[in-house]
Order: C-alpha cells, then sequence, then structure tokens
C-alpha cells in the first residue's frame, strides 16, 4: 500500500485519464458480487495479464502507424537523393558531425535510463523510478537544446528553405568553412538550387522528430509527478512500459536519420 | 493486501538490468564505430556500412529495450508484419522511381 497521498487524490484529480483509473471493486465491491481483484484492473478484462497484452498490443500498432508516418519521409530523402545527388552531398556537408554525434549518445543515453525506469516500476523501487524518469526527461532537453544549437547554425548561414535561402556555400565553397573543408567543388546553378530540397527533408525530418520528443517530454513530465505520488510502483506498469516504447521508437527514428543526413555522403564517389 | 496476489498473478518476464547496460554500452559503441567508418573511404561500402550499423542499433533497440525477445507471439508477429509491409512498400516505391527512366537514354 502507498502511504503518500496518491490513493485519496485519485478520484478527484485524475478521472479515468488512462488505465490506472476504473475498477469500482476497491470501493464497491459487494454490489459488483465478483471476485476480489486488482484496482487497475478493468472489467472487461479477464485478468491483469490479459489487459496488459491488450495494452502492449495497441501500442505497437500505434507505432506501427509512426513507421509508416517516418517512412514516407525516409522514403522522400531517399528518392531525391538519388535524383540531386551532388546537391545532396554538398548540403548535408554543411551538417556538424560533432553535434550529431553527441546527440545521437545523448539520446541512446536516454533511451537507456527509460529502460531502467521500466525496471524500477517493475521492481517497484519508486526513487530509483523517479530518478530515471527526471534522467530521461533531462537528457532529452538536452537533445533538443543540441539540436536549437545546430538549427541557429542553419538560420545563420540562410540554409533555412523559403524566400532568404541563400545559395552561396555551393556556388563558392571557398567562401564556406564547412564547404571548403570537405574540398566541395562548385555546383552549377540548376544543382545548386536543389540543395534547397535537401535541407526542406532535413528540417521536415528533424522537425517532426523533434516535436516527438517534446511530446515525449511533456508526458514524462506528467509521469515524474504521477510516479513520485507512487504510481507506477504499486503493480501497475502498463503506462511507463507503454511510454518507453514510444521513446524507444522515437530514438530509432534517431538512429535512422543520424548516417543518413549526417553521414553517408562524406565521401562523395 | 493484494499485493502478493498480483505478483504471482502477472507472469510478467523482467528484463535484468545487466542486459541493459550490456545493450546501451553497445549501443554507444556503435556509434562510434559508424562515425569513424564515415571518415573511412569505402567507396560504395559508405552508405551501405551506415545503413547495416543502424539496422543493427534498431534491432537491438526493439528486442531488448523494447522487450520484443521477451514478448508474446502475437507482439513479435506485429512487429514483424509492421517491418515487412514498411520494406516492402519502401522497396516497391524505390525500384519504381530509381528504374523509371532506364532504357530512355
Amino acid at each position: 500500500m502507498t502511504t503518500s497521498g496518491w490513493k485519496s487524490r485519485e478520484k478527484k484529480r485524475w478521472p479515468v485519464s488512462d488505465s490506472t483509473a476504473i475498477a469500482p471493486a476497491a470501493h464497491g465491491a459487494p454490489e459488483h458480487g465478483h471476485e476480489e481483484h486488482p484496482a487497475y484492473l478493468r472489467h472487461h478484462f479477464e485478468n491483469v495479464e490479459q489487459q496488459a497484452d491488450a495494452a502492449g498490443f495497441a501500442m505497437w500498432l500505434f507505432l506501427l502507424t509512426e513507421v509508416m508516418f517516418f517512412g514516407g519521409l525516409f522514403t522522400a530523402y531517399l528518392i531525391y537523393r538519388n535524383w540531386y545527388y551532388p546537391a545532396f552531398v554538398a548540403a548535408s556537408h554543411q551538417l556538424n558531425i560533432f553535434w550529431g554525434t553527441l546527440n545521437t549518445a545523448v539520446l541512446i543515453t536516454s533511451s537507456f535510463t527509460m529502460a531502467m525506469g521500466v525496471w524500477c516500476a517493475e521492481i517497484r523501487k519508486q526513487s530509483g523510478l523517479v530518478l530515471c524518469l527526471v534522467l530521461t526527461f533531462i537528457l532529452g532537453l538536452a537533445f533538443l537544446g543540441i539540436k536549437t544549437v545546430e538549427y541557429k547554425e542553419k538560420i545563420e548561414k540562410h540554409h533555412v528553405p523559403g524566400f532568404h535561402y541563400s545559395l552561396n556555400s555551393f556556388l563558392d565553397p571557398d567562401s564556406d568553412a564547412e564547404a571548403k573543408a570537405a574540398g566541395d567543388k562548385p555546383l552549377a546553378l540548376d544543382m545548386a538550387r536543389h540543395t534547397e530540397v535537401y535541407f526542406s527533408l532535413y528540417f521536415a525530418m528533424t522537425g517532426m522528430h523533434a516535436l516527438h520528443m517534446i511530446i515525449g517530454i511533456a508526458i514524462l513530465g506528467f509521469m515524474i509527478l504521477r510516479a513520485r505520488a507512487g504510481a507506477y510502483t504499486a503493480g501497475h506498469v502498463t503506462f511507463v512500459e507503454n511510454f518507453g516504447l514510444y521513446w524507444h521508437f522515437v530514438d530509432i527514428v534517431w538512429i535512422f536519420l543520424f548516417p543518413l543526413l549526417y553521414l553517408i555522403s562524406r565521401h562523395p564517389n | 493486501m493484494t499485493d502478493q496476489k498480483e505478483m504471482e498473478e502477472s507472469q510478467h518476464h523482467i528484463v535484468s538490468p545487466v542486459i541493459y547496460i550490456i545493450i546501451g554500452g553497445t549501443l554507444l559503441v556503435l556509434t562510434g564505430v559508424t562515425v569513424a567508418a564515415s571518415y573511412l573511404e569505402l567507396g560504395i561500402f559508405n552508405p551501405i556500412v551506415a545503413i547495416a550499423i543502424a539496422c543493427i542499433k534498431a534491432v537491438l533497440v526493439v528486442l531488448f529495450f523494447m522487450h520484443v525477445k521477451y514478448s508474446s507471439k502475437l507482439t513479435k508477429l506485429t512487429v514483424f508484419a509492421g517491418l515487412f509491409t514498411f520494406l516492402t512498400l519502401i522497396g516497391m516505391t524505390l525500384s519504381d522511381y530509381f528504374s523509371r527512366a532506364w532504357g530512355r537514354w
């Protein structure tokens, strides 16, 4: 039994916000005339295990729709890269491998802390769970912070698609530190223009990924509050587990974005 | 209370932190490897190596962090079906785009 105020606040503060709330069994079992069961078991499930399986299955179905969503962006990227190869090579040299690698490490570490959080919830270790969620939260923010540094660089160099887009770095590579370091040759005007396609896809893909991070961080904040009140360490870990699946999925998207955007065009042949 | 009963009821597999540490470490090492490989001159193998390492990392995350290795057959089938559908769609789309102009020049 948790000693915090969670139980008493449950009803008024979080009415049926997820599968933790329900089951009159806790307050009025006799009138239903059924066997006693955990308060979080909903009535349309046979048992706790079946409920957890159903929730996990549904989460995976949601993640499959996400796979298809990001898959469309990846496909677009591969098609355009194939069409405008020299432009994509030159444009990708503008990305900073140091920041990209650091961000990958940050995100993988956050996935690790999240996995440890799920473990803490499973063994009912509340302090460990809160610590893991807070670490994941901080690492998520660190990722977005580094992303901001990178975006700022693009804005300053006029590499954001739109009216102020500048072709300078690609028409005259010697004037640009990154292009010069990569040994870029000047592109013809019509090919140089297609670097804008690369940056459109760059901002679309990293932007959608960042949006997923922001949503994840917001949910993490909510979970930290509830975890502090003891919500996930009383045997019902579905919410933490399914959020973990989401967080790891976002990690996987970045695992593919990083080589595709930053690495594969280092050596054009 | 019912705590004990709940514990017995759920046949849930709890993945040990040792596995998480090993997998997390492996992922970080692979990140280093893929960055290092991108600085080598491998010709056509540069993108192939990068994508292959990304696939290995993704599989590790799915199997261990996302517990698929320890999940029910239903979950495994769902994940595999999703992957299969995705690869079919992307494969057919790319083969169409890449081969559309063949024989036109």
